[in-house]
């Protein structure tokens, strides 16, 4: 099997090319050591089996980031068959830059002339032929993006490796060529230092100072004649040209890349103002770019939120309901964990499979559509083009933060706009950023934003203490959830991930409507990366807190008899009347199912009929409008409600003497300080695995049942009645909850962006003291004013 | 004069680059280098970054970065 490796500037329509080659045939990979990732993919040339890179997109090969370090290396080390160097026709000099730099490496390469017809545009013809002539290498035109030349571009490949062909030695200045060969000629005694490049490469990046061969030179033995020789040269260039050496050896590139563009370029007689010209007068307008930034940002939110949880899937051919792509996997999940209950009678493992494994990875799948439509929007932008511009505009802003312009993307989709959002995507949306610092400080930011789940809590806190004013509490929660990242952004640039901020030097590209295949491609691929993830490491966590939340058990025995003593009762009351049947053995649990779901469509026979009346009448009674009813429904209903509070307190107890338990009671006295009880520390324990588990766990700490906890109104009553609680602590809970750890799938998507659990586990550690000194602080200060 | 205190539309001819080695490299990189020619397009709304135009694409770069381009501008 052939190995092809792509390269090329960024925007040059490299990866449109890949993906054009491959189909869907790819496969994601790391870079020993780093966390750059590639993709490879396979394609068959002219019954050829081929594999094929994709180098990441660099303007240069010096050392100047990982990514012209990776791409180098993989060319020298990895031996590709043949390199495909993708050009920007319409861009032609500083894409024979890079060009240039791979001639250098000195191995089989073929050249794709893309983006031609952008060049035709642009009022530029490029004379494919020549340019072959002075490079000595193949030139093919192409137009990936509509499929054009690539046929040709693989025969030239296949062709290449067959031939063994080597392009010609890249030509500098005088000045250069002047001391080149002398230096190559002692390189040549250093072959440690060369490794797998060529000589004269070497030669050339020890004038242009490459911090990788200088460190590698600092190790080696008995340099002294090379460090001399080196010196010299550089002298020698420097009374030349008036240069140093660095600039000499840039200059001489472009001198290079420049002459070739020139000669093989007709420029047409009008140099025509390109559309992406008028396009930026508009959009990087001083008025008006804030603007459809402002526009853009809030279409983003818009149309992941409507595509992921917005009711659009029809339910029945008939087009009658709909329901959302959450909405179906929600469903799907809930059927699974239903089938479950039924068919699992043991209590641990039926427990473990529907609100363990079913119940979490359901609620990670949950995630997915947001995911997907997400990464869709962002590849739109960023394959558009529009994305350099929104760095543009935004910069100066952000910058004062510690974040750069394109931060605001991940803090919008996080939940910026303080209305949902998701800090999973929002962390994932910081790919756009390719200055690993600005990136970092974002993804430890982002989870501050009032993101969807967080959304419940908020409501049922509202709705408890401040009713009467809706608007101003949830404009206050987005002001300090903005407050928190800023300010956070700001210190942990100033104290912890340290140093200047990268330069910015950015190309804005030409806009360019991106393709459909691409953007699929490109979408399924990230959210697929984001699945795998979720069915092994989030499966493990969600496996552990629900073992801590549910064990150890408490003997159910008394439990149980006082159950079988109010059932006997019931029986024994209701004996003689018309219903007695539907409390019989077997049927008991039935009529209890059927009266928790009054409106269930069942069966219109026999006992079912008998037990849809019997629902009935105790529904009428339940409202007060039955005055006719049978004692046989007052009875049950009342062996109901008592059953009911029997098991919730149970619950409850249960819930204390789990493991979470102990630990929120063991918690108390820390917390009292930020005035939580053990009630909500057990269920912000159980936050740390979803923001949603809150409510629940709250509902059950106190003594609400299970089923009533979906609905924020219950608890919500509950606690406003509650004397040990009031708007103070209400309020430091709000901002708690809102500060304090990321959830663990945002947790999986950190350690997936960074690439280490050093920093997941240092956001979930930072974020969660911070909101416990605010919280107490806010407390502490609170009661002296507050009575 | 440097970079940063040409107007919108002017065009300058690079002198020489001041700033230290990474920012020079990624400058030199993306062609600005003595006597390239550079056309200032537009400031961004808060007068930084600056977009200007070098080799025939656009470019932005900080205000900061734009200091350390030393030009004279072209008649």
């Amino acid at each position: 099997m052939f190995r092809i490796a792509v390269a090329g500037n960024p925007n040059s329509g490299k990866t449109c090319l890949f993906n054009q080659m491959t189909g869907s045939n790819q496969r994601v990979g790391n870079y020993p050591g780093v966390t750059v990732e590639f993709i490879k993919g396979y394609a068959d040339f002219s019954n050829e089996k081929v594999e094929i890179v994709d180098l990441p997109g660099t303007y240069s090969l010096t050392a100047y980031s990982q990514e012209e370090i990776v791409a180098r290396d993989f060319i020298v080390n990895e031996r590709p068959d043949v390199i495909v160097n993708v050009v920007d026709a319409s861009n032609l000099e500083r894409n024979l830059y890079l060009t240039t730099q791979l001639l250098e490496l000195h191995v089989p390469m073929v050249i794709a002339l893309n983006m031609i017809d952008v060049a035709e545009k642009k009022g530029h013809t490029i004379d494919a032929e020549k340019l072959s002539a002075i490079l000595g290498i193949p030139v093919i035109p192409t137009i990936a993006s509509r499929n054009k030349g690539l046929d040709k571009l693989e025969e030239a490949c296949l062709q290449t490796i067959k031939d063994k062909t080597l392009p010609k030695a890249v030509t500098y200045t005088h000045e250069l060529q002047h001391v080149l060969p002398e230096l190559t000629e002692i390189v040549c005694g250093y072959s440690e230092l060369c490794g797998n490049f060529p000589p004269r490469w070497a030669a050339v990046k020890l004038l242009e100072d490459d911090e990788v061969l200088l460190a590698k030179m600092k190790e080696l033995k008995s340099t002294e004649n090379l460090e001399k020789a080196v010196q010299a040269a550089k002298a020698k260039i420097n009374a030349h040209s008036n240069e140093d050496s660095n600039t000499a050896v840039v200059e001489a590139r472009y001198g290079f890349a420049a002459g070739a563009a020139k000669e093989v370029t007709h420029m047409s007689d009008v140099s025509k103002r390109m559309l992406t010209d008028h396009i930026d007068r508009v959009v990087c307008n001083r008025v008006l770019g804030p603007l459809i930034l402002c526009a853009v940002v809030y279409l983003l939110f818009e149309f992941v939120f409507t595509c992921a949880e917005g009711n659009w899937i029809p339910t029945s051919i008939t087009f009658e309901s709909f329901t959302s792509p959450v909405g179906v996997l929600e469903s799907l999940f809930e059927w699974l964990s239903a089938l479950t209950t039924a068919h699992v009678t043991t209590p641990w493992l039926q427990s473990l499979l529907s609100d363990g494994i079913i119940g979490s990875v359901g609620s990670v799948m949950g995630f997915v559509p947001l995911i997907f439509f997400m990464f869709l929007f962002i590849a739109i932008l960023e394959d558009s083009g529009y994305i350099a511009r929104v760095a543009f505009i935004m910069d100066r802003i952000l910058r004062i933060f510690g974040l750069q312009g394109k931060s605001i993307l991940a803090m919008i989709v996080s939940g910026g706009l303080g209305a949902g959002g998701c800090a999973v995507p929002g962390v994932m949306a910081t790919r756009t950023l390719r200055e690993e610092k600005d990136r970092l400080i974002t993804i430890l930011v982002a989870p501050f934003m009032n993101c969807g789940a967080k959304m419940p809590v908020y409501a049922m806190l509202i709705a408890a203490f401040f009713a009467s004013h809706r608007g101003l509490m949830m404009f206050s929660l987005w002001l300090i959830s903005w407050a928190f990242a800023l300010c956070c952004s700001f210190c942990l640039r100033k104290f912890l991930i340290k140093g200047e901020q990268t330069p910015f030097v950015m190309e804005l590209p030409v806009y360019h409507v991106p393709t459909f295949k691409g953007l699929l491609m490109d979408t399924w691929h990230r959210t697929y990366m984001f699945i795998k993830k979720a069915a092994t490491i989030i499966l493990a966590i969600s496996i552990i807190m629900w073992a801590l939340m549910y064990y150890p058990r408490l003997n159910t025995s008394s439990l149980d008899k006082e159950i079988t003593t109010a059932t006997q009762t019931l029986r024994a009351e209701t004996a003689k009347t018309a219903y007695a049947p539907l409390f019989a053995e077997t049927e008991l649990d039935k009529t209890i199912k059927a009266a928790a779901n009054p409106g269930a469509e069942t069966v219109q026979t026999g006992i079912e009929k008998q037990r849809k009346e019997f629902v009935k009448q105790l529904e009428a009674y339940k409202a007060g409008e039955n005055p006719a009813t049978p004692s046989s429904v007052i009875a049950f209903n009342k062996y109901n409600e008592q059953r009911d509070q029997k098991e919730n307190a149970f619950a409850e107890k249960q819930l204390v003497y789990s493991f979470a338990g102990r630990l929120g009671k063991s918690l108390a006295p820390v917390s009292k300080l930020a005035g939580f009880s053990w009630r909500e520390n057990i269920a912000l324990i159980g936050g740390f695995a979803a923001k949603e588990v809150v409510l629940g766990t709250m509902g059950t700490a106190y003594s609400l049942g299970r089923d009533s906890v979906d609905e924020p109104e219950p608890l919500a009553k509950i606690i406003q009645h509650d004397p040990s609680w009031n708007k103070l602590r209400a309020f430091v809970f709000l901002i708690f909850i809102m500060a304090y750890a990321p959830c663990i799938v945002t947790l999986v998507a950190i350690k997936k962006e960074t690439g280490k659990w050093r920093w997941a586990i240092f956001s979930t550690a930072y974020s969660t003291t911070l909101a416990f000194i605010v919280a107490t602080i806010i407390y502490q200060v609170g009661l002296l004013f507050y009575k | 004069m440097t970079l940063s205190d040409a107007k919108e539309g002017d065009v300058v001819k690079v002198v020489k680059l001041k700033s230290s080695s990474a920012i020079k490299q990624r400058m030199l990189d993306m062609g600005i280098m003595p006597s390239s020619e550079i056309r200032v397009e537009r400031y961004a709304p808060l007068r930084d970054p600056i977009q200007i135009k070098v080799k025939g694409y656009n470019l932005a770069l900080r205000v900061s970065e734009g200091n350390q381009i030393e030009v004279e501008p072209v008649s």
